[in-house]
């Protein structure tokens, strides 16, 4: 494609000059492999799109290693496999990922209004278009939040107490079972609590059995994330206060906590954006409710993972119910990523002026 | 400590207003309020221990009430008929379907996360490895439900003409026969498990290539390397635990994922060579598609099934977290 | 073997910041080259261009020439691979590469050109060795891991790697001062035999050793904290030490500043 172009190859073995492929050279076999990727893909009659971009690719990299061995040599070749195939990898990626956002924005802005956010499923079924998703945000903040209330009193008090007084085997089995902990899949939390609370204590289904079950997937997280900050503060800091005479736990409180708040915010905030989109506790054992249920101790509730789930399962692939399961989506991604955002703005805002 | 804590207990209920140098030491525990406090703290840490053993014990417990009168052979048997009296059920075709749609994920997004892990730390300028980093952080908040969503409307009907290609020229080999339905099979979950993990292989690898030391990068410059060799003198060998420890994690997450799973895949209780024909279930997505109809019985079976998830990912992730830990060692030792 | 390089007007640049500007010099072959200063001064800076190492640091970039024998480093198409290959560089910590042997160590930058026998690679990488003096150390544990030397081994096992690649030239930047005494004078009485057969320039903070190894001396200097490092003089060694042409260079060396 740029043969036309390449500087006659003339390196001497002693030489320091060696010939070398023009600077645009990667944009030109880049541009001749979608090209040809797409000629491919026409002429042969390729219905999906996905194959035209995967010849383009193959193309672009044996095409970058077929000129560059023929001009530069071979380990240069090599090193502009490797370039290539990276940047292969990282378009890779970036297309479904940004596919994923697209589709749910331009879907999810169909039937999203106030009426939506507004009203329950109460009187509308799943086949028919109308209804929204109160109900299920009620149910999301109620479950969210119990579940942060439970979580975080032990996440933080764990923390501290690997921080500031773990030694010994104890503190290792508990650092230890909070990386277990950590991978625990949500279906089979929301299985330990289904067996223990509903089926082995007979309670029913509800909001709380859901935040409890959240609990277990939220309690390593914040344990992690607070003990890591907990470890910023600087040992000065504690030792100053102790030699005025503070006691340790007074310490904890008034230096030590203070100093990593901003930190330890984040941490939770996290925390509580992982475990809003989860979805497999919540169906085991919330159950799902098209009414609007405020008590998140009695009866079933929804929540927006499950509302989309269900909408999505239940409904004889309705448009009316994807479009409502694409909106749902929508604002659960904008609620998380809020979430998120703030997180990492608090982060940077409260950043540890002592901090290294 | 613990000397000082004994040696100064008798007396300091006596003259607690003298000061002594053991003091400091036994503070932690002679006042009221520490007391309180590091027994608050303590009984967190012990809570959580308590919480990892309830979980394996009530399972435990709940399986073995359905597993006496489970008909069939619960690691041989190809159905799920456990609400039937007596229940017939068994995990064979779900362990089939967890490690094969897992195995493909692994395929496909190890390599791609350590392209990109490698693309953030040593190809792209820095502000723009900065920003897709920050990107990536950020797409692994993306809920789960919402990656089934997408893959269930949007990248199930997009694989048709992919299926039918691989069909065509690599259906010889049997893994890639296609018969014709909708591709909601093992492959299609493989490749939305590869994208939702992603994300954590791609931080932690990164985080393991950023720390590859520079001294080392540069001598492998100064012999006259390029890039990609520095990267592979210097670069891959340094970070090679932590991208098996990254992959382990990764591994960890498909194995127990549900929702993704539950949306695009059709499940059959029979296992097929083919990728692209039905064939298999997973623990997870067996889990959430047969509870509502679900008998207490069933619920019990399928309580058994998430105990073996459970020990699965339990051991996965030890592993991982062990080689992470051992690297620790290893690196603390070098410096 | 050994080839001469002239610098002319070079200038170099961390992003915005200039390091070192305007810097013209000659380099002797077969001969050791001094480079002292205080810190900051940019001789470090300096003797990464001298390989195109400088412009491996984000944000760095380079003015000016550097010629070696009459080819320009710089020159549109020099491969800064070559480069690197042409002129080797030892570094101020001991670097070998923790995950290769002694040997593999050696062998590092042979066997990336590929195309040698097992036989042909153990002869380099014993003439090697035996050139950096270290041959008789550790001949019988060739194939143990390269970071349980100790520092002055480690040091010249990075010596034996980098002229294992033939170089025409050798950078050295600070070799010795994560050394203790006695591995030092290893080092120094090294440099000395390598002479014989390379250019060899050193960056060195110890007047004492710029003294005993070097045969030319460049002594380089900033006017303040944040402003670019000058050359100041470049002169025979025994002449910058007894009788310097310029104040501050006398100044410098009789510990007067800096």
């Amino acid at each position: 494609m740029s043969n036309a172009t390449i500087t006659p190859p003339a390196p001497g073995t002693n030489s320091l000059s060696a010939a070398r492929l023009p600077r645009w050279s990667p944009y030109a076999i880049a541009v001749g492999a979608v090209a040809i990727g797409c000629a491919i893909g026409l002429g042969a009659g390729l219905g999906s799109q996905i194959q035209w971009g995967l010849i383009a690719a193959v193309l672009f990299v044996l095409g970058t290693y077929g000129i560059a061995a023929a001009v530069e040599g071979k380990r240069q070749a090599k090193d502009r496999v490797a370039t290539s195939v990276v940047w292969v990898a990282f378009i890779l990626a970036v297309i479904p990922l940004v596919s994923l956002i697209w589709e749910t924005v331009s879907r999810g802005v169909k039937v999203l209004d106030v009426f939506f956010l507004t009203h329950s499923m109460g009187v509308v079924t799943d086949y028919e278009p109308g209804g929204g998703i109160y109900h299920a945000i009620i149910g999301t903040l109620e479950q969210v939040g119990l579940a942060t209330l439970i979580s975080v009193p032990i996440g933080l008090l764990t923390a501290i107490y690997l921080v500031e007084y773990g030694r010994g085997k104890l503190a290792k089995a508990v650092t230890f079972f909070v990386d277990v902990m950590t991978g625990i899949p949500s279906i089979v939390a929301g299985l330990f609590i289904l067996s223990f609370w509903i089926l082995i204590l007979g309670f029913s289904y509800s909001g709380f059995a859901g935040s409890m079950a959240l609990s277990i997937l939220m309690i390593p997280v914040v344990v992690r994330s607070t003990e890591e900050m907990l470890k910023l503060v600087p040992n000065e800091l504690r030792e100053a206060s102790l030699a005025l005479g503070v006691p340790k736990w007074r310490t904890i409180l008034k230096v030590v906590l203070p100093t990593s708040i901003g930190g330890i915010t984040t941490g939770v905030m996290l925390a509580i954006a992982r475990i809003a989109g989860e979805t497999a506790p919540v169906l085991l054992l919330v159950w799902g409710n098209p009414l609007i249920n405020t008590d998140p101790f009695q009866g079933p509730q929804s929540s927006l993972p499950l509302y989309i789930y269900q909408q999505y399962q239940n409904s004889g692939g309705s448009p009316a119910a994807y479009d409502r399961a694409w909106a749902a989506a929508l604002v659960l991604i904008a609620f998380i990523m809020i979430l998120n955002l703030v997180a990492r703005g608090i982060a940077r805002w409260k950043a540890p002026k002592t901090g290294r | 400590m613990d000397i000082s804590t004994k040696t100064t207990a008798p007396p300091a209920p006596t003259d607690p207003p003298t000061p002594s140098l053991d003091k400091r030491g036994a503070r932690g525990a002679t006042r009221p309020g520490d007391r309180i406090f590091l027994g608050l703290s303590r009984g967190s840490g012990i809570l959580l221990l308590v919480i990892m053993a309830a979980i394996a014990a009530f399972l435990t417990y709940r399986a073995s009430m359905v597993l006496s009168k489970n008909d069939g052979n619960f690691l041989t048997t190809f159905e799920w008929n456990a609400n039937a009296t007596p229940p017939v059920f068994g995990i064979a075709v779900l362990a089939f379907g967890t490690i094969v749609s897992s195995v493909v994920a692994m395929a496909i997004a190890v390599p791609v996360a350590v392209g990109i892990a490698l693309f953030i730390t040593h190809y792209a300028p820095k502000k723009l490895g900065g920003t897709i980093a920050y990107v990536v952080d950020l797409l692994a908040a993306v809920p789960s439900i919402v990656y089934g969503l997408w893959g269930a409307l949007f990248l199930v009907p997009h694989l048709t003409g992919f299926y039918s290609w691989l069909d065509d020229y690599f259906g010889w080999t049997g893994i890639f026969e296609w018969q014709g339905g909708a591709p909601r099979t093992l492959l299609a979950v493989g490749i939305l498990l590869a994208i939702m993990i992603l994300p954590i292989i791609t931080n932690v690898s990164r985080e393991v290539f950023r720390q590859a030391p520079l001294m080392h990068q540069e001598a492998a410059l100064a012999l006259g390397a390029t890039r990609w060799e520095v990267i592979r003198m210097s670069v891959i060998p340094f970070g090679r635990s932590g991208v098996i420890s990254a992959s382990m994690l990764g591994l960890g997450r498909a194995l127990g994922e549900t929702m993704a799973v539950a949306t695009v895949l059709s499940p059959s209780f029979e296992i097929n060579a083919s990728l692209l024909d039905p064939g298999g279930g997973t623990f997870a997505q067996n889990i959430a598609a047969k509870f509502s109809e679900a008998t207490e019985q069933g619920r019990d079976a399928l309580i058994a099934s998430g105990l073996v998830l459970f020990i699965i990912t339990l051991v996965v992730n030890g592993a991982a977290r062990a080689i992470i830990a051992r690297r620790k060692e290893y690196s603390g030792a070098n410096a | 073997m050994a080839k001469r390089i002239d610098v002319s007007g070079l200038t170099a640049y961390y992003g915005s910041h200039k390091a070192i500007e305007d810097i013209s010099m000659t380099v002797e072959p077969r001969s050791v080259t001094a480079f002292i200063g205080p810190s900051g001064c940019g001789k470090s800076t300096f003797l990464r261009t001298l390989n195109r190492m400088h412009e491996v640091t984000p944000g760095g970039r380079v003015e000016g020439k550097v010629l070696l024998d009459d080819e320009d480093l710089y020159g549109t198409h020099v491969d800064p691979v070559a480069v690197r290959r042409t002129v080797g560089m030892v570094f101020q910590r001991p670097n070998p590469f923790p995950t290769m042997s002694i040997f593999d160590n050696v062998a590092a930058g042979l066997r990336l050109n590929g195309s040698y026998k097992k036989s042909e690679l153990g002869d380099v990488v014993e003439k090697s060795l035996k050139g950096a003096n270290l041959w008789n150390e550790v001949k019988d544990r060739l194939n143990k891991p390269g970071s349980g030397l100790s520092g002055g081994q480690q040091q010249r096992l990075c010596i034996a790697r980098a002229i294992a690649v033939e170089p025409q030239v050798l950078l050295m930047d600070e070799p010795c001062s994560a050394l203790d005494p006695i591995s030092t004078l290893a080092i120094e009485d090294l440099i000395g035999e390598l002479k014989e057969r390379f250019t060899i320039v050193i960056v060195t903070h110890n007047m004492q050793q710029a003294a005993r190894v070097s045969d030319r001396t460049a002594f380089f200097n900033l006017s303040a904290v944040g402003q670019p490092g000058k050359l100041v003089e470049i002169d025979e060694t025994e002449r910058i030490f007894s009788n310097p042409s310029v104040q501050a260079t006398e100044d410098y060396i009789s510990g007067r500043f800096g």
